[in-house]
């Protein structure tokens, strides 16, 4: 038999060989000429179809077998074949081929990253990113540092979103119905169903998408229904912030755009709002309000205050100097009580009575409000009512605050509707048989929309249903054709961050499945031909048109967004009426009975990222719950209803009845429960079966995010998994914390147990560290526990996702936690995050016991892990104190699924089943910027590296860098007073140290506490 | 000083004798001899299958095992050994017994060693047989256990020496190679004498090999005699380093509850205590099955027993110096560590703990306690029930609760754990069953210098 791989001419200079292939030459090409001629053919009897060929080809494969075997040759086969299959056996691993380029791609150098500008959206909104791509594929997302709404940071959402790109359950081909089916048969039944409604001029034709802020889409949407004039456009997202909308409609007239400037703000008040860590613009908030409050020695010691009045508590909560749980219709009380003390133009003092503490609060933050007019900020929830939010509004501008931190811009939807109504409107002509052709792009309306609509049933009447989604989630069920998304990650598009600012995307890699953007379907119904990106290009020329264009269009493609596109912030006039009308409807309410609060999940937010094994498994801040949702209620709730953790109640409103489990959490406020949506999935992929339940089943278009809820105790219990069980510091000074007045009397608090033992104090010879010596410090006070730091960990450490059951059994394997206290009052507990990492102690416990030194130190310092060494005793986790390391109990890393492969970081090992691995201070980029500096000869600059958690904290919290650099930003928070070492009386000597808490309570709140 | 006969040594009270009146040499000789050379007994069947059955569940466990990983076991983080550890130690304190009778009791001249000696150190070889399996099972990737030995490779990369594991390997395969060869040593006069009776074929060929030309000559007896104590003095010093090395495995980490200067004499004494309590449990049935009632004897029981009640005052000495030492340390983490023992998810372990080791061991002041074979039998079982649960209480309890509340846990034993166990105690029991049917459980030679009139009773003395 011939090889086919072209290296055949080599042999036939072998007379023999050339003799024995020249006399079957002939006979190949009888059985290759009929080949021309016929298109299929079946093997290659087929081909030789004459008895002559046939023989022939016969001959050519069956030859060595025909031969007769003597016995002596039959040994000597016999002998070559063990031979080899021994050798066979010795051969780990098989063989690959590693081909250099043949064009070697401008600026790639194989090994090393390359960097593209780009930005993910979640509701229309984008958030900017870079992500890194190693020789074509991306495999880590950052944020985009020159962005606004990024400052090098990103959430944790957009850190997981690479793991959405490889994710194996996404949709890979076109079906019809249950069968598979190819993109040209889909054009194809699209075509005839556009031709029916060409003749209606499209009125029986609905589009329906996510929010849009992308100018190339409205566009082509534009373009569609110039085509079908009687079609209609729907808008739809869970989270589409219909109350922000509908409010800046009646306070403003028009619907506005709300974006808030942190960094002017010195008291700041959230009205059940997770400002810092959830919604659009959520990294740029937390980097300003954390910048605002941080306190470095010897420059002026004043910190912003937060209060944080919410129904479940959010990380925003936790960081904030006061806090009170309050019901949502108790917020809404509470709003207008402080609007009216404030003196707001136009509010009402409610009639009915707040809390004690509630009411204790109006006063004391109206107080501190109109102290601060101008610098203050009154930040209202996306979930609360409209009434709430035009008093917010009000509020804001009362107080002068519209401008320096309460900024109206126009809205960055490029048309902001009320979705809801749209969507209701959109149900009901499907209902009542006025559609006929549905194009479902990118939501998943079956799953996420209010149970009232029955949307599911409706869309069954639909004779032509298209959809087209990264999963053949809910939605793609009920359609006839369903089309694979592509990815973000996989497509040009454009969209605008919270700020108005116009990001470009652009592809990383090839779509790995046969993929369509929104676009590219837009396209097609428009009947256009061309690309996509030609039509972004076209798009962006009708907004930036004229010269010079060509220069822009590449300097946004470097920068990811068009600079200076950000929105200007926009005079308002408010008006009187809708306070006053508002303010009138909140005083007649009035709060009693037990409410439901429905809120996007912290991890999967709407459900969107439920089958992301990544988000998961990240313990969820407060209840440190994964891989579930639960009925969440305070510890008295619980009492009342003779229930405890994992107990299940029956949660049952207007829209229906779902069983859940219960968590008790200490902070949450009472009479309601909260369940988190965005659980539950019906299609949501492999991950998310099982995860949870669907809390969607309870809201309506009424009470979209909850209200009034009858929850019975029922039978049954359900394990809930948490990655800590205690949440008591025992007294132990682990997170050491202090108010800013007790800060300024004792700058030395944080170390009232005296000091760490000295460093000649040891067994050993203590190393000098004379080059670099790494370190990283922590600012307690900064963290919000939002996670995004894990996620980056996992992301750029190709960390295993060991699942439910294996966390259950305390063995995730996340390298990086944050763990969290409770302190004080159980119902209105103070809360503390501390992240911990390996402290990477200079006397370190583990690597004393480890027999096979598989963990040793680095003349700089680090503790590192030789996974290769490792053979599993597990003694160094047992004899860490920080209990930071992660064992591989089995093989957790999934090696077999290809896709997979592709998403993992190159430069970091897959740790195998029995080996122990922990943070290495991401050694990898410690090594790139060695060889660099090597290479430039020069020392590695101050912040040249970080860790992949500093990298993407939004707070700054994290700081890395050279202890034995005096002017580095990490040794000079090592100097401060508040530095300190969690343990360090063990003399475990940890580089990993911690800058005590400071807190800035209100003395008029706290003393009547 | 034992038999009643010849002249009463000084103020010696009367005690039983430690061999039966009325015996001879050829008598004790037919006797141990012939439950080898007979047939075997209807019930060795039945209870080697029921052993054997135990070994079967072992293989299968350890299949399990190497398949799939550790994970099948219900260790995490932050209790990262388990069952596994605490068999390691349970078998080698098991162990600890035989060497002591053998070694240290025959050095002190107490001849009543002699009815016991011989299947304790069975006992302890097989024990540490076992013991030698769970380090090597409870690694992550068992096929490099040889990476902890030192060898000389190519990448000079050796062992770290500062590791208790890699003491531990030192202490234990010392600990086994000298106890098989004692045993051995101690085998090879009986060695022959099954050799000269036996009539099958195969048998003699086996037991004249194993006799390695055992003779009876007077120079064999002087070499063997010589090796034999030069054996017995190796062994004793491992009695107590054994052990002691083992505790270091604990008392090295930085851990509360582990890192205490008290645990390698606590340990040593937990271990004899088990030991003692395994030589009961073994010695009563197998007196009972085979008649031995004349050479293992009530005084030997009575013995046996009071060695359990000094072990019992020792370890529990130390469970009151731990719980002082922590109250007086002023150290948090200590306190708390020892609170949790107490007071924690698992405090019914610590009050089993002290049940068994501390209440029962007491009893045997009760002289109507100390010589009821039942009893003595039943409280054997408990003490090691005990002493499970002591090292239990070290290994689990003291890691669950550690100095970071946010990473507690708990841990709870798999059937997998569980399989491992018993499966390990059906591989010890088939090897001691196959020991008593095919070697002499006493020793031959040795009970006949204990007959009266016998030249070597003036030593004994």
């Amino acid at each position: 038999m011939h090889d086919s791989d072209g290296r055949e001419p080599e042999h036939d200079t072998h007379g023999h060989d050339a003799g024995v292939r020249g006399s079957q030459e002939p006979a190949l090409a009888a059985t290759r000429a009929p080949l021309m001629e016929r298109e299929l053919w079946r093997s290659l009897e087929d081909r030789g179809r004459t008895p002559a060929a046939r023989v022939r080809v016969q001959a050519e494969i069956l030859a060595p077998l025909a031969e007769p075997t003597s016995r002596r040759s039959f040994l000597q086969l016999m002998g070559a074949s063990m031979a080899l299959a021994g050798l066979g056996a010795c051969a780990r691993q098989p063989i690959e081929k590693i081909v250099p380029y043949v064009k070697q791609p401008e600026d790639l150098v194989p090994g090393r990253p390359l960097f593209f500008a780009t930005a993910l959206t979640i509701a229309g909104v984008a958030s900017p990113v870079l992500v890194e791509s190693h020789e074509g594929r991306p495999t880590k997302i950052e944020g985009n540092p020159e962005h606004p709404a990024s400052l090098g940071a990103t959430d944790r959402f957009a850190q997981a979103d690479i793991m959405r790109l490889y994710d194996p359950d996404r949709s890979t081909v076109v079906m019809h119905l249950d069968d598979i089916s190819t993109w040209a048969n889909c054009t194809e039944a699209l075509r005839v169903a556009l031709g029916e409604q060409l003749a209606k001029r499209g009125a029986g034709l609905r589009i329906l998408t996510p929010s849009v802020t992308s100018p190339a889409l409205a566009a082509q949407i534009g373009a569609v229904l110039a085509q079908y004039p009687d079609a209609k456009w729907v808008q739809y997202d869970p989270d589409g912030r219909d109350a922000v909308r509908e409010a800046s409609r009646r306070a403003f007239g028009a619907p506005m755009s709300v974006r808030y400037d942190l960094s002017n703000a010195d008291v700041v008040v959230t009205l059940d709002s997770d400002l810092l860590t959830s919604g659009p613009g959520n990294v740029r908030y937390a980097r300003d309000f954390m910048r605002r409050r941080r306190i470095h020695e010897g420059e002026s010691a004043t910190m912003n205050r937060l209060y944080a009045v919410e129904s479940m508590p959010t990380s925003t909560g936790s960081v904030a100097d006061h806090r009170v749980g309050l019901a949502p219709s108790e917020i809404a009380l509470f709003t207008a009580a402080l609007a009216a003390e404030l003196g707001v133009a136009g509010a009402t003092r409610p009639s009915a009575a707040l809390p004690d503490k509630a009411a204790r609060w109006v006063v004391a933050v109206a107080k501190e409000l109109a102290a601060h007019r101008g610098r203050s900020l009154v930040v209202a929830g996306d979930c609360l009512p409209v009434e709430v939010q035009v008093l917010a509004f009000a509020i804001n501008a009362a107080l002068g605050n519209v401008g320096p931190t309460f900024v109206v811009t126009d809205p960055i939807e490029v048309r902001p509707t009320a979705q809801h109504e749209e969507l209701a409107a959109l149900a009901s002509d499907m209902q009542s048989g006025r559609v006929e052709t549905l194009l479902v792009l990118e939501s998943n309306p079956v799953y996420d929309a209010p149970v009232d609509l029955a949307f599911g049933d409706a869309m069954r009447r639909v004779p032509n249903c298209f959809h087209l989604g990264l999963y053949r989630d809910e939605t793609a069920e009920l359609c006839q054709w369903h089309v694979p998304a592509v990815h973000e990650l996989e497509s040009w598009g454009d969209a605008r961050a919270y700020d108005g600012t116009l990001s470009l995307q652009q592809p990383l890699v090839e779509p790995l499945y046969d993929g369509h953007s929104s676009l590219d379907v837009l396209m097609l119904v428009a009947g256009q031909t061309g690309t996509v990106l030609d039509l972004i290009r076209s798009q962006w020329q009708v907004l930036y048109g004229g010269a010079g264009f060509e220069k822009l269009w590449r300097r946004t493609l470097h920068d990811g967004f068009a600079s200076g596109s950000q929105f200007v912030p926009r005079g308002v006039e408010l008006r009187a009426d809708a306070v006053r009308d508002a303010a009138t409807r909140l005083a007649g309410t009035s709060a009693s009975g037990n409410e439901v609060v429905l809120r996007f999940d912290p991890n999967v937010h709407d459900g969107r990222f439920a089958n992301n094994g990544w988000l998961q498994e990240v313990p969820k801040p407060w209840t440190k719950l994964v891989w579930d949702n639960a009925a969440i209620v305070s510890a008295a709730m619980a009492h009342e209803l003779g229930v405890e953790t994992g107990d299940m109640v029956e949660l049952q409103t207007d829209g229906g009845k779902v069983e859940a489990g219960v968590w008790v959490l200490p902070g949450h406020a009472e009479r309601c429960v909260t369940a988190h949506l965005g659980y539950g999935r019906r299609r949501g992929g492999n991950v998310a079966a099982g995860a949870g339940f669907d809390a969607y089943a309870l809201s309506t278009t009424r009470s979209r995010w909850g209200g009034p809820v009858q929850v019975r105790k029922v039978a049954g219990h359900r394990t809930l998994v948490t990655t800590q069980e205690h949440h008591d510091m025992m007294r132990r000074n682990l997170v050491r914390r202090a108010t800013l007045e007790e800060f300024t009397a004792n700058p030395h608090f944080a170390h009232e147990e005296g000091p760490a033992p000295a460093r000649d104090e040891s067994m050993f010879k203590t190393f000098e560290y004379k080059g670099n010596a790494w370190g990283v410090a922590i600012d307690l006070g900064s963290c919000t526990g939002c996670n995004a730091c894990v996620v980056a960990c996992n992301s750029e450490n190709n960390i295993a996702v060991v699942g439910r059951d294996q966390v259950r059994r305390n063995r995730e394997m996340h390298w990086i936690r944050i763990d969290r206290y409770f302190e004080g009052d159980l119902n209105d507990p103070q809360i503390h995050h501390q992240p911990v990492m390996c402290m990477q102690c200079e006397n370190a416990p583990c690597e004393q016991v480890c027999p096979v030194a598989a963990t040793s130190h680095s003349p700089e310092g680090l503790n590192d892990m030789v996974y290769n060494r490792c053979v599993g005793t597990r003694y160094c986790s047992n004899n860490c104190p920080y209990k930071v390391r992660r064992f591989n109990f089995y093989g957790y890393q999934d090696v077999k699924t290809p896709v997979l492969q592709l998403m993992r970081n190159p430069d970091v090992t897959i740790r195998t089943r029995g080996v122990m691995e922990k943070c290495t201070y991401c050694v990898q980029r410690i090594n790139h910027a060695r060889i660099d500096a090597k290479n430039e000869n020069r020392p590695i600059r101050d912040g040249e590296i970080v860790t992949a958690c500093q990298q993407v904290c939004p707070t700054e919290a994290i700081v890395f860098g050279d202890i034995n650099d005096p002017e580095s930003k990490v040794a000079k928070m090592k100097r401060e007073t508040r530095n300190y070492g969690v343990l360090e009386d063990l003399n475990t000597r940890p580089r990993t140290t911690y800058v005590a808490k400071l807190r800035n309570p209100n003395s008029e709140l706290e003393a009547k506490a | 000083m034992s038999a009643p006969t010849g002249s009463t040594p000084r103020f010696v009270p009367q005690r039983p004798p430690v061999i039966a009146a009325g015996h001879t040499s050829a008598s004790v000789t037919d006797k141990i001899s012939s439950v080898v050379l007979g047939g075997t007994p209807r019930w060795l069947f039945g209870a080697f299958g029921i052993a054997f059955t135990g070994f079967m569940v072992f293989l299968f466990a350890v299949t399990c095992l190497f398949a799939k990983g550790v994970g099948i076991w219900g260790i995490n983080i932050p209790v990262g050994w388990g069952f596994a550890i605490i068999c390691f130690v349970w078998w080698i304190g098991i162990g600890h017994a035989g060497t002591l009778i053998s070694a240290i009791l025959l050095l002190l001249r107490q001849s009543w060693r002699t009815s016991i000696n011989r299947f304790a150190e069975a006992m302890t070889l097989f024990a540490v047989a076992q013991a030698g399996l769970y380090p090597i099972l409870h690694l992550g990737r068992p096929w490099l256990f040889y990476w902890l030995l030192p060898l000389p490779n190519t990448m000079t990369l050796w062992p770290n020496f500062r590791s208790p594991l890699i003491w531990d390997v030192f202490a234990v395969s010392t600990y086994m190679t000298v106890s098989l060869m004692f045993w051995y040593v101690g085998l090879i006069p009986d060695l022959a004498t099954l050799r000269d009776r036996t009539k099958n074929p195969i048998g003699r060929t086996i037991y004249g090999m194993m006799a390695m030309g055992w003779r009876g000559d007077s120079r064999h007896w002087h070499n063997y005699e010589t090796s034999y104590y030069l054996l017995a003095a190796l062994a004793t010093p491992l009695v107590v380093s054994v052990h002691t090395v083992v505790s270091f495995d604990f008392s090295v980490g930085v851990i509360p509850g582990w890192h205490t200067t008290i645990f390698p004499p606590y340990f040593v004494a937990g271990a004899i205590l088990s030991g003692f309590a395994m030589v009961a449990n073994l010695a009563i049935p197998l007196r009972h099955a085979f008649g031995l009632h004349d050479f293992i004897t009530e005084r030997h029981l009575e013995n046996m027993a009071k060695i359990m009640i000094v072990t019992g005052l020792i370890v529990t000495y130390g469970y009151a110096m731990e719980l002082f030492t922590a109250w007086y340390s002023a150290n948090q983490y200590e306190q708390y560590a020892f609170l949790n023992r107490i007071h924690g998810p698992y405090r019914f372990t610590w009050y089993g703990l002290i049940f068994c080791n501390t209440v029962c061991s007491q009893l045997f002041w009760f002289k109507r306690i100390r010589n009821s074979v039942k009893a003595l039998f039943v409280l054997s079982l408990v003490i090691n029930v005990g002493m499970w649960l002591e090292r239990f209480i070290i290994v689990v309890v003291s890691l669950s609760r550690d100095f970071l509340p946010s990473s507690w846990g708990m841990y709870f034993p798999t059937k997998f754990d569980w399989m491992t166990f018993i499966g390990t105690l059906g591989f010890f029991m088939s090897l001691m069953f196959l020991f008593i049917r095919f070697l002499p459980m006493i020793s031959i030679f040795e009970m006949r210098t204990l007959l009266p009139g016998s030249k070597t009773k003036q030593e004994a003395a």
